[in-house]
């Protein structure tokens, strides 16, 4: 910094007026020598700051050009996620039973595709592939390949023998997609439960896989989830049980020359359904397709055991007797008037047999006569009837876990006459599903609170809502094993499981109007053991017909109660439960590999 | 002095761009091989689910109930039935591998389920 320039020095001043000048002029001088001197600083100032400016340009642009040298130098690379574990799955997931064994899973397959402009000798390929798949046509794969398309899926997976019968060909043209496929290991195992899949959106290297049918469909969104990693999806269903139904059910089928049968198995206590069945069947690995006329309920794609709703006769009437004891009108042994026939509203109730002028409570439901629970259920009314069948989930469908739950909405009068609450209460006039009278029954006998079927599996019991007192509950289930040991199915005994149940016979109704008189809907609800009750289990068959002891048989005693059990025979024992106070002696004798 | 500091320097920054270029080469090997590892998990994992998916097929019951009837001549296998449950007490003992009496009462049931191995010819 330089010394700041004064304009008026005292001395030059002093001097210059000493020799007559003008001091003035000294004061001019000095003023111009300060604007100089101030120019100068203020260039050096602004040159520095130039020169700083030019300094960070310069880095700056030093540093965008070796960025893009090293970008221009180097190899493109995805850039990935280096976690190792990651949990996210692109697979649909598994289905497993209660015990983990898979129900439905998937398998990599290939898809085969075209590019015809590929194709060397068009001819060839369409003869080679026509041998190789039977069901592809050669002449219309000749003009598939020969139309000038440049794109033609041909099969939606193949195995892989045929995928190295394809490779043979040595065409160039016939390519291959990997692709998940949809399998079910058990073929027709709990088809119905289970449903089945098909391919959505298809792309060359994935496919999305849509279930259509039974939980696939229910819990699609959830399958589909990739977040959900490998976890798969657990049913209540157990693959041993379920198998055994279906075998002693399909065998009972043929025997009582039924049209169909269905079988629902539940653990009264968590709903949950262990076995669900309804035949004929069908292989969900191919599904068949849905019947384009004539009535659905016959195609094996129906089931039985949840969208068909039947008159399911005789088995409703543990219901009002149940209500009557709840509300304390009657007792087991209050003596009920059966002297027949009832008549009502020009229509006469009469019982298949003559049980005389009066019952108990409780004969009234060992043999089943329907005039002593038109009676109970008069004695009841409309009302009370209608608002207890619905707490017990009859008036509405059940909400299982499958798309097909809706459909099996119950059937009722829209006009409650009288005469409606008569028949109702002998399980005529309305129409539920097997899986509707499995889940009233388990409300019924499992200490009075309601259940709703699941097919998820659960480790505890439902709290339902209470439906009926525990006291009511055990008297019902007391009534339903006299029945088989002195009633109507007497036939269901199974030594060591003490069996209680119910028949019911209804005749089909015609869809023409009215009912057949031939034709029956034959079912047997059943609980055990009765003294302590686990499981409920439903058995149905369709217009069962049988010759026994020189008779044509089409009651639930002579058809359905057998099948049950057998089936209870041969599940209990799958289900843990040893006999109860058997003497060995006389009903089993040990078996022993080592004797 | 002042040449020797200067020759440290040198020195350490010798070393510390052979460290760092070091310590990038292993980071990029480490990546790869994580890479061709979850490409092998991947191909596991697939190879799982076909064994899963083939076992599962193999144990279907429709095939294991084939195989018994073929095979009832030599394995006599049934249906499992309420007569396969059996008392502690009815079961016949070596002398050898009889148990030291248990603390049970009389009502208690003690069960063995058809499915123990047989350790008798």
């Amino acid at each position: 910094m330089s010394r700041r320039i004064a304009l008026r020095p005292l001395a030059r001043i002093l001097e210059a007026r000493q020799k007559g000048e003008n001091p003035d002029e000294i004061e001019r001088e000095n003023l111009a020598r300060r604007h100089e001197q101030a120019r100068d600083k203020m260039r050096q100032r602004a040159e520095s700051r130039l020169l700083m400016l030019a300094i960070c340009f310069f880095a700056a642009f030093l540093t965008v050009g070796a960025k893009m040298t090293m970008l221009a130098g180097s190899d493109p690379e995805e850039p990935h996620i280096s976690v190792a574990g990651s949990s996210v799955l692109g697979a649909r997931a598994d289905i497993v039973d209660r015990q983990g064994r898979v129900l439905a899973t998937n398998l990599v397959t290939n898809a085969l595709y075209v590019q015809p402009r590929d194709l060397i000798d068009p001819e060839a390929a369409a003869a080679g592939l026509a041998e190789i798949f039977p069901d592809l046509d050669e002449d219309w794969l000749i003009r598939r390949f020969t139309s000038g398309s440049t794109f033609a899926w041909l099969r939606g997976s193949i195995s892989p023998e045929q995928q190295q019968r394809v490779h043979d060909l040595g065409e160039p043209g016939l390519l291959f997609g990997p692709r998940d496929m949809r399998l079910y290991p058990n073929g027709a195992l709990a088809a119905h439960v289970l449903g089945g899949a098909r391919f959505g959106e298809q792309a060359v290297n994935a496919a999305e896989i849509l279930g259509v049918a039974g939980v696939e469909a229910y819990f699609d969104a959830e399958l589909r989830d990739p977040a959900r990693g490998a976890e798969p999806l657990q049913l209540s269903l157990d693959l041993t049980v379920q198998s055994a139904v279906e075998e002693v059910l399909a065998g009972g089928m043929t025997l009582m020359n039924a049209a169909g049968a269905a079988a629902v198995l539940m653990d009264v206590n968590t709903g949950e359904v262990i076995s669900l069945a309804s035949l004929p069947d069908f292989d969900p690995n191919a599904r068949p397709r849905p019947l384009l006329e004539g009535d659905q309920s016959e195609s094996p794609l129906f089931n039985r055991a949840v969208q068909g709703v039947y008159e399911l006769g005789s088995t409703f009437k543990i219901f009002p007797v149940a209500q009557a004891l709840d509300l304390g009108l009657v007792t087991p042994q209050t003596m009920i008037n059966t002297q027949g026939p009832l008549r009502m509203a020009g229509f006469a109730i009469s019982d298949y047999d003559d049980y005389g002028p009066s019952n108990s409570v409780t004969d009234v439901i060992v043999y089943s006569s329907n005039i002593g629970t038109a009676r109970i259920a008069e004695m009841i009314g409309t009302e009370r009837q209608q608002s207890f069948l619905g707490e017990l989930g009859l008036m509405e469908p059940t909400s299982i876990e499958m798309i097909e739950s809706r459909a099996g909405r119950p059937l009722y009068p829209h006009r409650w006459t009288d005469l409606s609450t008569a028949t109702i209460s002998y399980g005529h006039g309305i129409s539920v599903s097997p899986l509707h009278l499995a889940a009233a029954y388990s409300t019924i006998v499992n200490g009075g609170t309601r259940v709703e079927p699941t097919l998820l599996r659960r480790d505890s019991p439902q709290q339902g809502e209470r439906i009926i007192s525990e006291e009511v509950s055990a008297q019902a289930a007391h009534m339903l094993r006299q029945v088989v040991t002195d009633g109507t199915a007497s036939m269901g005994e199974v030594a060591g499981y003490e069996v209680g149940g119910k028949t019911g016979s209804a005749d089909k109704p015609n869809p023409e109007g009215g009912y057949y008189v031939d034709r029956l809907i034959s079912t047997f609800a059943s609980v055990f053991p009765a003294n302590d009750p686990q499981y409920v289990l439903i058995v149905t068959l369709d217009e069962p017909s049988v010759m026994m002891l020189g008779e044509e048989r089409r009651t639930a005693g002579w058809t359905a109660v057998p099948v049950a059990a057998e089936i209870i025979r041969r599940v209990a024992p799958l289900l843990g439960m040893p006999p109860q106070d058997v003497d060995p002696e006389v009903a089993y004798q040990l078996t022993s590999a080592s004797e | 002095m002042r040449g020797l500091v200067t020759f440290l320097a040198a020195l350490a920054v010798i070393a510390l761009g052979y460290w760092a270029y070091h310590q990038n080469i292993q980071t990029q090997t480490a990546i790869r091989q994580i890479d061709r590892l979850q490409m092998a998990i991947g191909v596991e994992r697939e190879r799982l689910s076909v064994l899963r998916a083939e076992w599962a097929y193999l144990n279907r019951p429709d095939r294991l109930r084939e195989l018994v009837d073929l095979n009832f001549d030599r394995l006599g296998l049934l249906p499992m039935g309420p007569e396969q449950f059996a008392h502690l007490d009815e079961l016949v003992w070596r002398p050898e591998d009889r148990p030291e009496p248990m603390d049970t009462e009389a009502g208690d049931e003690i069960l063995f389920s058809a499915s123990e191995p047989e350790d008798t010819p």
